[in-house]
């Protein structure tokens, strides 16, 4: 025991001694979120909307007032069709519609879950996306206040349908993306480079040499970027809630397991990695193309995984960040419980468990073989 | 004789490379073997195979009796290893390495302090630098230091004076007179062929082969040929006339003066002086001496080619 | 004037408060065959930079081949060689492939090159590895290699950064003759090493402590001077007592 936790203080001296280190662990998180968060922040403002009110009662009307306070969008027309709704898509006068069904006042009125329609023009998908998440958040936000105190969910849920794309994308996606790929980042590529860089500067001879086990030198390694990932994605969370108004609907336990979880993933992908990698350049560069593009590409973090062809679609679904993000969207925004989320549970942790034993399996006693 | 290392008829191929060859070498306990060679003779593949950290191909070796196969996690506790190229950490410490080291080791610099004090003593004003800014010779005494902190019974240095200035080189060599008297075996490699004299047995070393072992008083006696030391103003002119005198083996510089060793059957000292002196150099000072460690090695080097 | 082709006075380098390279002077004639010799930290490696131009002196001056190394850096660096062992040669190309690349770095024409190649191979006896891998050619032939190498320009000095370190003992002879040969060529040869035999070798030895050049002079002398059998006694009895030795 003694030996592990020297082990974990030399670690630790050379992360607080390196201001690079420093620097990627900490600054690059923050960094990554705000801009993100930033970008996102000025892309919608003011978005024009038409209004199909089947409904036209006074729930309807302190619905439209409640869109139309947001800074966000603005009621451009009242429309009576779904062709006029296709009509001023067309003439460029509306990005988004919402049509408010004819039940809304009394679904209400009798405490049951009402569902509006929003449409977006999605002839340029991203925006689409963004404008369909803001109605849904600023809907959510608008209904609240006037449900019981004893009903956790908005009553209003929108269901959105996308004109040419027609799909659901949380305006959340990237703080659950940023913290795939932070984590990914921190644990797996900083595992493996620090476990190269032993290897090119000839110190993981003197360790093998000594009576260190295989298991001291791997828990040794992963224990401080076993933390220093938990801290950075508490921080990420922290700044998702304060920042960008990022709900948390679900359990913070789980969200917490999970983030142990998906760090756990990282750092047995990290010394997977750096087993078959003898300089801190090879290492650096199997993280590179082997995680951190494919997260980055495959996980739905930016580009939505429906819309890939079929072979990256099947890809999709060994990379882990994909399912990360789909139980931290779970946990954070639906307010899912572990047996809903019970399935990509099941599969990070299928995952974790062969690549630890791949990991563990491959750091030899000796240098060769 | 009790032996503290055993290695018989070791082999170790990289892909083409015949690394090692057959080797076969035996140490006594409480022995100081240095391992003579140049670059690239296979020094640091025989290290890494006593030090457990690569399987030879053929053959066997043990060390205090155990195998370097099947025993080495029992070895790894009581070897101390020096590896060729500094291998401490540079963004540590000199008192963090050392901790470091003791610490998966099992034991503490305290426990072993009179082991390394000496050499500590001169590194103490330093403790608190980060190792990659110390000098090349206070680097090898850290190392040193990290590699004895655990008091290892045998001793495995390879190289630990390559690129380290003539001075700390002898303070080096002092170091490791001073363990040898605390019955600690060591085995040390080094290039340069004048550090034959500080051990007990010396073993040469080339291409993956040994060449011979024998102490550095007994091996002169393997040299064939009598050895003549010649110098002369023109030093550059004597070199190239000598060589081409009939009767002469071999001919090189050895710093201010020439080695020229002759065929005693068809040669002697009057004959070169004559032959020299015929071909206009007169002033020449000559004289018959022993042949060192070098001359052998490189007596050995040219047969071994032939 | 002429004869002088190294010229060095008071030449000075600070980093920060600490002076690495503390007011050297020095001359080295056409065709001499110049060691530099001081302990890990003396400042040799600093003042060697200073000389081929690659850093710039704090005080003092020095001239190297009639060019000075403040002010015509660049003319400095086309007039000189340099080897080291740490560098020589790419691995991955061939050996025609590195001398035509050096070659091209010196603006030679291809076609002087392919003669210059061709006639140190020659001289070398080495003819057959024209075509070869630097990394599957013996350490031996590499350095020998990387010393017509540095003379494929045919410089007037030459800088040898340790050229021997490592090599086996006939080798390290046979590299010095040919180093013999260049000098008496007429090329200037300057010199490190930690072989002190080697330091024999040299017509002229200076030795550097703590940044400044304790002794200067043709090894028989500086022997008689500190009446040691060897230089190797020469040198630590100049380099025992330095301040900087752990610096």
């Amino acid at each position: 025991m003694k030996k592990y936790f020297a082990f974990v203080k030399k670690e630790f001296r050379h992360i607080f001694r390196d201001k690079k280190t420093l620097l990627i662990l900490f600054g690059m998180p923050v960094a990554q979120i705000l801009i993100f968060g930033f970008a996102l922040n000025n892309e919608v403002s003011d978005a024009g909307v038409v209004v199909y009110d089947m409904s036209g009662d006074y729930e309807s009307e302190q619905l439209r007032t409640t869109i139309n306070a947001s800074n966000y969008f603005h009621e451009v027309a009242q429309v009576h069709s779904i062709q006029e709704i296709e009509a001023s898509f067309k003439a460029g006068n509306a990005k988004l519609a919402v049509i408010i069904p004819r039940e809304l006042g009394n679904d209400l009125r009798n405490g049951r879950k009402s569902t509006l329609k929003v449409i977006a023009d999605a002839s340029d998908p991203n925006e689409a996306q963004m404008l369909v998440a803001y109605m849904t958040a600023v809907t959510m936000k608008g209904t609240r206040g006037k449900v019981d105190a004893k009903m956790e969910l908005p009553l209003v849920t929108a269901e959105p349908r996308m004109i040419f794309n027609p799909e659901l994308k949380s305006v959340y996606m990237f703080v659950p993306g940023v913290m795939g790929f932070i984590l990914l980042l921190v644990s797996a590529m900083m595992t493996s480079l620090t476990i190269a860089k032993e290897k090119e500067f000839g110190t993981m001879e003197l360790l093998l040499v000594s009576p260190l086990r295989s298991t001291h030198i791997i828990f040794g390694k992963v224990t401080p970027y076993w933390i220093l990932s938990f801290i950075n994605a508490m921080i990420i969370i922290i700044l998702g809630i304060t920042v960008f108004d990022m709900p948390l609907n679900g359990s913070v336990t789980l969200l917490i397991a999970i983030c142990l979880l998906f760090s756990l993933t990282a750092l047995a992908l990290g010394i997977f990695i750096s087993s078959r990698s003898n300089s801190q350049m090879t290492a650096m560069f199997i993280s590179m193309l082997g995680l951190l593009l494919p997260t980055i590409l495959l996980s739905g973090f930016i580009f939505p995984i429906e819309n890939m062809p079929i072979v990256l679609r099947g890809v999709s679904h060994i990379i882990p960040a994909r399912w990360f993000i789909i139980i931290i969207k779970g946990i954070m925004i639906q307010g899912a419980g572990l047996s809903i989320l019970l399935k990509p549970f099941g599969i990070l942790g299928l995952i974790t468990l062969f690549f630890s034993v791949a990991a563990i399996r491959g750091v030899k006693p000796r240098l060769d073989a | 004789m009790e032996y503290a290392i055993e290695i018989e008829g070791i082999s170790k191929r990289y892909g083409d490379v015949q690394a090692l060859q057959q080797i076969d070498l035996r140490v006594g306990k409480g022995e100081i073997m240095g391992l003579i060679g140049p670059d690239g003779a296979g020094k640091s593949t025989l290290y890494r195979i006593l030090t457990t950290l690569l399987l030879p191909d053929e053959g066997s070796a043990s060390l205090n009796g155990y195998d370097i196969v099947k025993d080495y996690r029992h070895l790894r506790q009581i070897l101390g290893y020096m590896p060729g190229r500094f291998s401490l950490y540079q963004d540590l410490t000199v008192e963090e390495n050392l901790e470091f080291f003791a610490t998966i080791f099992g034991t503490t610099i305290k426990e072993n302090y009179h082991l390394i004090e000496e050499i500590y003593v001169q590194l103490e004003p330093f403790k608190d630098r980060q190792a990659g800014n110390l000098s090349g010779g206070m680097k090898q005494k850290l190392a040193l230091c990290c590699a004895l902190i655990h008091k290892p019974e045998i001793l495995l240095l390879d190289e630990p004076t390559t690129g380290v200035d003539p001075v700390s080189r002898q303070e080096f060599w002092q170091m490791l007179k001073r363990l040898n008297t605390e019955n600690i075996t060591i085995l040390v490699s080094t290039p340069y062929m004048d550090e034959a004299a500080m051990c007990d047995r010396v073993a040469l070393i080339q291409s993956g082969e040994i060449l011979t072992t024998s102490t550095p008083a007994n091996i002169r006696t393997e040299y064939q040929g009598q050895l003549l030391s010649l110098k002369s103003q023109d030093m550059y002119h004597l070199l190239k006339t000598t060589r081409s005198l009939d009767g002469v083996m071999s001919c090189y510089s050895f710093g201010e003066r020439l080695h020229v060793t002759i065929d005693p059957e068809t040669s002697n000292l009057e004959m070169v002086q004559s032959a020299l002196s015929t071909k206009g150099i007169s002033k020449v000072e000559i004289k018959p001496i022993e042949a060192g460690v070098e001359d052998i090695f490189m007596q050995l080097l040219k047969r071994s080619d032939a | 004037m002429s004869d002088r082709v190294i010229h060095v006075d008071g030449l000075t380098k600070r980093f920060g408060s600490f002076t690495a390279v503390d007011h050297i002077s020095f001359d080295v004639k056409r065709g001499e065959i110049f060691g530099f010799l001081g302990a890990n930290g003396a400042g040799k490696t600093t003042a060697m930079r200073m000389l081929c131009g690659l850093l710039d002196p704090t005080e003092g001056n020095a001239d190297v081949a009639g060019f000075n190394v403040l002010t015509q850096a660049e003319e400095v660096k086309k007039h000189i060689g340099y080897m080291s062992q740490k560098f020589s040669m790419y691995e991955d190309l061939t050996v025609k492939e590195n001398f035509e690349f050096y070659g091209g770095v010196y603006r030679l024409s291809q076609k002087t090159i392919k003669e210059r190649l061709g006639e140190m191979l020659a001289r070398l006896g080495l003819d057959h590895i024209e075509k070869t891998l630097v990394h599957d050619i013996p350490l031996g032939w590499k350095q020998k290699l990387s010393f017509s190498l540095a003379l494929l320009h045919r410089p007037g000095i030459i800088f040898l950064d340790e050229p021997t370190g490592g090599v086996d003992p006939i080798t390290r002879r046979q590299f010095w003759e040919m180093i013999y040969e260049a000098a008496a060529d007429g090329v200037t040869i300057f010199v490190t090493t930690h072989y002190m035999d080697e330091a024999e070798y040299c017509d002229r030895v200076s030795i550097m402590v703590d940044g400044r050049i304790s002794a200067l002079d043709s090894p028989e002398n500086l022997r008689k001077e500190f009446k040691a059998q060897t230089m190797d006694e020469v040198f630590r009895q100049l380099a025992r007592g330095a301040k900087n030795a752990a610096g």
